[in-house]
């Protein structure tokens, strides 16, 4: 399986400059059909051919599922990131051809819900668009808070207020203004779930503010993709197909095995679906564990790596791959 | 060419029977001689001309008779049919799944036009002609998941995914072996999977379920499973084990070749698209010991599958009472030659 998921060759119809830090493309299928149909909260991984390497980074679609003649995304320019964002940026234009994976979701809505309390900051709004529009398109409840560092960067706090009215709820940092968090969490309907989508350290502190608050665990859902780091270059030999690889600055492990011609299965690329896990044979050095996916216990043990965002420091890394 | 559907009856006077056509097509589970559990899932990709796998959702000649049975268990029992409120959204992803598939594979029998939400559904095996509103329940006579699997073989479960696990949210079973939806409504794959001996030691129901979670749109897979059924009954529910349990102690050397029944299951696994759910329909397949036997690779090979299975499954899968009277009779069958590999009938 060189996948986890079907492909689709898709041609760039439109990028939106949105604000200074966000552009949004438009795809379409380059045979004229309907992109297929999916739930809000699905991503796509797309393929980003940089000269002589292939980069596959995920991104939410924030279309409505309602609609597939195309698909959107939106991507955040990260200037310090592994180049993901700046080819996005920089080298993809209207009319390009891509390619694209078919849609999957780890952050479903529980449609069992009597109400959805929706909580985003910054880009992590992206999922929160396509899931408003399912639910708005069949009478759902629901309430999106939205946290944002200025007005300017609200990416598309106006069309969700155009669309949604007093139901969205906009706090800027640079007005001062916090999200109320404990106040919100105490006055729900029971049957409210509870979903959160933004950096690391928010999803944390909503998490541990709800679990303080006696949410069940079940009816917290959150989008946790860890974007691969940069980092020190590392060199790993792989058993089964008897190669040995050198991991570059830029480069995942993952990636880094692609590049071998080996293909693992994946779905996230962002530590959280557990495709990749891959078995340590032996090692001498430590592990940069940054996935979501393995327990405490099996980060310390040593024996099993995520190769989609962790990365190694040492002198020798032996993978069963 | 069209599908020539039987007219027969799976109760009552049990005049099913297989054509030689359809025995050639049967879906033989075995392809080895003998049997053990195994996650024995692979993609479900359409297969090779007068197989059941040439259509990813097959219709075969008792189609209207299978209907026609299905109408009637309903109407004794509406309880085989239910679907939680969060799973309607599922249901019209699953009626979208199998209209398409079936106007796609069978343009003779079936046709499904579209023009936005406005669709139109001509199903002629059984004289359906629907104009109904795609996603607006109240335009059609049944929820959109009754509506099409009364329209459809096999029974269908439709799973809600969340929290890591699958959950029986949904279905229509009326052609069970021995279970219940009615019973396992609102369960969780390992509470619905509980009385299955050896496998949760085995560490199968952990290993299928993380297979089963990260199926994705577009790449349905599938697994078999069987058992057997005295008299060519469908509906071999606990809710009417009174009226076929007995069924299982009148095997008599003189009538297993008419009366015992092998019964597959072609379950597929499908992510549907809206929902995110999983729809897990499982089709049953029935064959006589008569017409089974006219392949010798298969009568053998089921003579040593059944001769040597482990007493604990044959016990779980109902055999116990009749399973030596089937071993003796096939054993005529059975010279000791050796099988060639695969399923097919040679």
């Amino acid at each position: 399986m060189s996948a986890g998921t079907r492909k689709i060759d898709v041609i760039v119809t439109d990028v939106v400059p949105v604000n200074e830090l966000v552009k949004r493309f438009h795809f379409q299928r380059t045979d004229g059909q309907l992109l297929p149909t999916f739930s809000g909260g699905a991503h796509v991984v797309v393929e980003m051919r940089d000269d002589d390497r292939t980069r596959l980074n995920p991104y939410s679609l924030m279309s409505s599922p309602l609609d597939t003649r195309d698909y959107t995304i939106s991507v955040r320019r990260d200037d310090t990131g592994r180049g993901g964002s700046l080819f996005m940026h920089q080298r993809v234009n209207p009319g390009m051809r891509m390619v694209i994976s078919s849609p999957v979701n780890l952050f479903s809505l529980d449609l069992r819900a009597r109400k959805h309390l929706m909580i985003a900051g910054g880009i992590g709004i992206t999922p929160f668009m396509a899931q408003t529009s399912q639910l708005a398109g069949d009478a759902g409840n629901f309430e999106l808070h939205y946290t944002c560092r200025t007005e300017t960067l609200a990416t598309y706090a106006d069309v969700l207020k155009g669309r949604y009215g007093r139901r969205i709820h906009l706090y800027r940092d640079d007005q001062g203004e916090r999200l109320p968090l404990e106040q919100l969490l105490a006055s729900q309907p029971l049957g409210t779930h509870l979903y959160i989508c933004g950096p690391a350290g928010m999803i944390e502190w909503v998490r541990r503010t709800a679990a303080e608050a006696g949410w069940p665990d079940d009816t917290v859902h959150f989008e946790h993709f860890a974007a691969p780091q940069p980092g020190k270059p590392f060199d790993v030999t792989l058993a089964i197909s008897g190669k040995q690889i050198r991991v570059s600055e830029q480069q995942s492990l993952l990636e880094a095995i692609e590049a071998a011609g080996i293909d693992p299965p994946y779905l996230c690329r962002g530590g959280v679906c557990g495709q990749c896990e891959t078995k340590v044979i032996s090692y001498d050095g430590n592990f940069l564990h940054n996935d979501h996916w393995l327990s405490e216990e099996e980060h310390q043990s040593g024996r099993k790596i995520m190769p989609c965002v962790s990365r190694f420091e040492g002198k020798s890394l032996v993978l069963e791959r | 060419m069209g599908i020539n559907f039987r007219k027969e009856t799976f109760r009552d006077d049990f005049s099913f029977r297989n054509s030689p056509e359809q025995i050639r097509r049967f879906p033989f589970p075995f392809h080895e001689d003998s049997y053990m559990y195994a996650v024995n899932i692979e993609p479900h990709t359409p297969g090779p001309k007068n197989t059941v796998f040439e259509h990813l959702i097959d219709v075969d000649e008792h189609y209207i008779s299978e209907m026609e049975d299905r109408a009637l268990v309903l109407a004794e029992d509406p309880l085989r049919c239910q679907s939680l409120p969060h799973m309607t959204l599922a249901g019209w992803d699953l009626l979208e799944l199998l209209m398409t598939q079936k106007a796609e594979s069978y343009p003779e029998h079936f046709s499904l036009t579209r023009d936005g939400d406005n669709w139109h559904w001509i199903n002629r095996p059984l004289g359906i002609d629907d104009r109904f509103t795609f996603g607006d329940v109240s335009t059609l006579p049944y929820g959109p998941m009754a509506y099409i699997t009364r329209q459809s073989q096999g029974d269908f479960c439709v799973l809600d995914q969340r929290d890591g696990n699958l959950w029986m949210d949904a279905g229509i079973v009326t052609t069970q072996a021995d279970w219940s939806l009615d019973f396992d409504i609102g369960m969780n794959f390992f509470e619905w999977h509980a009385p299955v001996p050896l496998a949760h030691d085995m560490g199968i129901f952990n290993r299928a379920l993380k297979f089963l979670t990260n199926i994705q749109q577009g790449q349905p897979a599938r697994r078999f499973n069987w058992t057997m059924t005295i008299n060519p009954r469908l509906d071999t529910s606990p809710e009417n084990y009174h009226k076929w349990g007995v069924d299982r102690t009148t095997v008599t050397p003189e009538n297993v070749g008419q009366k015992v029944h092998l019964r597959v299951e072609l379950q597929t696994f499908w992510r549907l698209p809206r929902s995110n759910a999983l729809v897990f329909p499982i089709r049953c397949y029935l064959i006589k010991m008569d017409e089974l036997v006219t392949s010798p690779k298969w009568a053998r090979r089921f003579h040593r599958v059944l001769r040597d299975l482990p007493n604990e499954l044959a016990e779980y899968k109902g055999l116990t009472r009749y399973r030596q009277t089937v071993v003796e009779w096939l054993s005529q069958y059975d010279d000791g030659a050796p099988t060639s590999s695969g399923f097919g009938p040679d």
